[in-house]
C-alpha cells in the first residue's frame, strides 16, 4: 500500500468519527496553540529587552550624584549636586578601561513654537553624549564642542517632541523658545522608543550643557552636573570601568576608605542582562507547561488509536484475508495517528499565531512568532503522532488474521 | 486434469488452549486437481474450518506440508502468506465481509490496493469483476444499501479480482434465502466452468454442496468419505 492509498483511508475513517477525531485533535490544537503563544511571548519580552538594552547605548555606565547628610537629613541619589564638569572630563580622559563620558544635567521645562507648546525634558550634554548613547540624527545634525564651549543656543529635538511642535514638517532652521529663550533647533534625533524603566526617550529636547547651566538651571552650585554618562571601552572591560571610576571619584572627592561615597555607579546593561535572563527563565518555563499539554495530546492520540484499533479488529482482519502485509496495517494506523497529529497541530498554530496577535493586541504585551517556532511546533506534532500512534499500530499489524476475522 | 493445485500430506494441526491440546486435524491427506470445484461437509467441529484457513495461508499446519501449485507454503512467514493470500487466493465468507464505509467498487478493489496495481488498471479490473458476478449496475453503492445477494456477489468480486489459483467459500450461502443462494451457486459453477479456478466450499446442506463436482466429507478431524457428486 502506498502512501497516498494509506492516506486516503486514514482521512476516510477520521471523518467516520468526526466528533471523537475533532475531540482527539483538540489535545493536540491546545497543545500546539499554547506552546506557540507562550513561546511568542516569551520570545517578545526578551526581544523587547535587547531592544531596551540597543537604545540606551552598549556598555553603558551611570555616575548619580549622591546622598549627602545636611542637618542630619540624608537625602537620596542624585539630591545633592556632587558631580562636576571636571569629574566627567577626568573620567573621560584618565580612565583606560572608559572610552567616553559625558555630563548631562536635565530639567523640564515647555517648550514653545508658533503657538504650539509642549512641556519636555531639556537634557543638557555635551557631544560625547550621542556617540554614548548611539543615537543617531535623521535630519539636521549635532551640536559641535565648540558651540557647547561657546555656549551656543541650539537644540537637538527628539522625535516625540519634533511630532507634537512640528507635525510632519522639519524643524531643522527654527527657532523655537524654552523658557522665553530662543533656540536654534540643529537637528532630530532617531525614534528610540521605550525607555526600560517605560518613559519616553523621545520626550527630549537636548542642548549644549553650558547654555543648560546658564540659561536654564539656573543652579547656585556653578560647574556642577547631573548624571554622567560614560562608556566602557570594550564589553568585557564594563566591570574594570565601574572599579576604575568608583576609585578615581573616591580620590577627587577625598573620600576615606570605609567612609560612604556621595555618588553611586550603576551599571545598566547589567541589570538587564539579569532582566533578559529571568524572562529567558521565564518563557523556558512557560514553553514546558504548554508542552505538558502537548504531551497530553499525545496521550490522547494513543487512547483514541487504541479504542479505533480495537473496534475495527475484524476490517483489520479482512484486510488481511485479501492480502495486508503487516507493514500494510502498520502504515495505514501511524498515518491516521500522523493526519490526526498533524492537523491538529496546524490547526493549533493557527490558533496560537491568531492568539499570540489578540495578546499583544488587547494585553499589550509584545509577541514575536519566529518561523523557527512554528517549524518546531509542527515537526514536534508530527513525532507525536509517529510516537504515540505506534503502539496501537503495532499491535494492529500483529492481529492473528483467523481471529481478526471471528472477531465481532 | 493436469497438475495438481493442492497436495496435502499427512497434514495436522493442534490447537494449545491451556492445559488441554485439540487435535483440529489428524493426518489428512488430500489432492485437489487444478479446476476442481470440490466441497468439504462436516459437523460443526470436525476440522473443515481448520482445513479452510490452512488453505487460505491464515494459519500454518502443526506438522506434514501443504504444497500450492507445487510451492510448500506450510512454511512460509506472515507476511510471505499474505503475498500468497493476496496473488493466489480468493476468500468468500458467511458474512461477506465487506468493507462497510467502501462502496461495492472500492471494496473491489482493496486486493489491489496491497498491489500497488495503478489506480486505472485497479478501476478496469474491479469493473470487469463486478461485470463477471453480473452486480455491475450496483458499483457505486455500499454494502448497507445492497441485499445479502448483491453483497455477496461484491465479495465474489473481490476474491476473483486478482485472478487467484484458488477460491475458498466458507458458508458463502449461510446468510441467504435459497433462491438466492441457488444463484450465487450458479455463479461459483460458472466461474470454475470458464475460468478454472481451483474452488473449495465448506457447507453443511446437501443440497448447496451438490453444485460441486466433488465431496470430501469431515469427522473428527479426519477425511472419512471423499466421492464424485452423482449427477441427477
Amino acid at each position: 500500500m502506498n502512501l497516498y492509498a494509506a492516506s486516503k483511508v486514514a482521512y476516510r475513517s477520521l471523518r467516520a468519527n468526526k466528533m471523537r477525531s475533532i475531540l482527539t485533535m483538540l489535545g493536540m490544537i491546545i497543545g500546539v496553540a499554547a506552546v506557540i503563544a507562550m513561546v511568542a511571548i516569551g520570545a517578545g519580552a526578551n526581544e523587547r529587552i535587547s531592544a531596551q538594552i540597543a537604545s540606551i547605548g552598549s556598555n553603558l555606565i551611570m555616575i548619580l550624584p549622591g546622598s549627602t547628610t545636611s542637618g542630619g537629613l540624608r537625602s537620596g541619589f542624585g539630591g545633592a549636586p556632587t558631580l562636576t564638569m571636571a569629574d566627567a572630563r577626568a573620567i573621560g580622559k584618565e580612565l583606560p578601561a572608559v572610552g567616553l563620558a559625558g555630563p548631562t544635567i536635565r530639567n523640564t521645562a515647555p517648550v514653545i513654537y508658533g503657538n504650539q507648546n509642549w512641556s519636555t525634558i531639556i537634557q543638557g550634554v555635551t557631544p560625547e553624549f550621542f556617540q554614548i548613547r548611539e543615537w543617531m540624527v535623521v535630519g539636521g545634525r549635532y551640536f559641535t564642542a565648540a558651540e557647547v564651549e561657546a555656549a551656543a543656543k541650539v537644540a537637538v529635538l527628539g522625535q516625540t517632541v519634533s511630532n507634537s511642535l512640528f507635525g510632519e514638517d522639519s524643524p531643522v532652521g527654527k527657532i523655537i523658545r524654552i523658557k522665553r529663550v530662543p533656540f536654534t533647533v540643529v537637528g532630530v534625533l532617531e525614534k528610540k522608543g521605550q525607555s526600560p524603566q517605560g518613559q519616553d526617550q523621545d520626550d527630549i529636547v537636548v542642548i549644549p550643557i553650558t547654555t543648560a547651566q546658564k540659561k536654564l538651571v539656573g543652579s547656585v552650585h556653578v560647574g556642577t552636573v547631573g548624571v554622567i554618562l560614560a562608556q566602557a571601552a570594550g564589553g568585557d572591560s564594563v566591570k574594570e570601568a565601574e572599579k576604575q571610576i568608583v576609585d578615581l571619584l573616591r580620590q577627587r572627592h577625598r573620600i576615606a576608605p570605609g567612609q560612604e561615597p556621595d555618588f553611586s555607579v550603576r551599571n545598566l546593561s547589567e541589570m538587564l542582562a539579569v532582566a533578559e535572563a529571568s524572562t529567558r527563565i521565564m518563557s523556558l518555563l512557560l514553553g514546558a507547561i504548554a508542552s505538558v499539554s502537548l504531551l497530553v495530546g499525545g496521550i490522547g492520540i494513543m487512547n483514541i488509536m487504541l479504542v479505533s484499533v480495537t473496534e475495527r479488529t475484524r476490517e483489520i482482519g479482512i484486510r488481511m484475508a485479501v492480502g495486508a502485509r503487516e507493514k500494510d496495517i502498520l502504515l495505514q494506523f501511524l498515518i491516521e495517528a500522523l493526519v490526526l497529529a498533524i492537523t491538529g497541530g496546524s490547526i493549533g498554530i493557527l490558533l496560537g499565531v491568531g492568539g499570540s496577535w489578540l495578546i499583544s493586541r488587547f494585553a499589550g504585551w509584545s509577541t514575536l512568532i519566529s518561523p523557527g517556532a512554528i517549524l518546531l511546533a509542527f515537526g514536534f506534532s508530527a513525532a507525536v503522532g509517529v510516537f504515540f500512534g505506534f503502539y496501537p499500530a503495532r499491535k494492529a499489524s500483529l492481529l492473528d488474521p483467523i481471529e481478526a476475522l471471528r472477531y465481532e | 486434469m493436469g497438475n495438481p493445485s493442492i497436495e496435502i500430506d499427512n497434514l495436522s494441526k493442534t490447537y494449545h488452549l491451556g492445559e488441554v491440546s485439540v487435535e483440529a486435524l489428524r493426518d489428512v491427506t488430500l489432492s485437489i486437481a487444478r479446476g476442481e470445484f470440490i466441497a468439504v461437509m462436516g459437523a460443526s467441529g470436525s476440522g473443515k474450518s481448520t482445513l479452510m484457513n490452512i488453505l487460505g495461508c491464515l494459519d500454518r499446519p502443526t506438522s506434514g506440508s501443504y504444497r500450492l501449485d507445487g510451492d510448500d507454503v506450510g512454511t512460509l512467514s506472515r507476511d510471505a502468506l499474505a503475498g500468497i493470500r493476496r496473488k493466489k487466493i480468493g476468500f468468500v465468507f458467511q458474512g461477506f465481509n465487506l468493507l462497510s464505509r467502501m462502496t461495492a467498487l472500492e471494496n473491489v478493489e482493496l486486493p489491489m490496493i496491497y498491489d500497488d496495481t495503478p489506480a486505472a488498471t485497479r478501476l478496469e479490473r474491479a469493473r470487469e469483476a463486478l461485470r463477471a458476478v453480473g452486480i455491475l449496475d450496483r458499483e457505486h453503492h455500499l454494502p448497507s444499501q445492497m441485499s445479502g445477494g448483491q453483497q455477496q456477489r461484491v465479495a465474489i468480486a473481490r476474491a476473483i479480482v486478482n485472478t487467484p489459483s484458488l477460491l475458498l467459500a466458507d458458508e458463502p450461502t449461510g446468510n441467504l434465502d435459497s433462491v438466492t443462494s441457488i444463484e450465487i451457486m450458479k455463479t461459483f459453477q460458472g466461474l470454475a466452468d470458464e475460468r478454472g479456478i481451483t474452488l473449495v466450499l465448506v457447507t453443511h446442506e446437501d443440497e448447496i454442496s451438490r453444485y460441486s463436482k466433488r465431496i470430501v466429507r469431515f469427522r473428527d478431524g479426519k477425511v472419512v468419505s471423499d466421492s464424485p457428486v452423482v449427477p441427477r
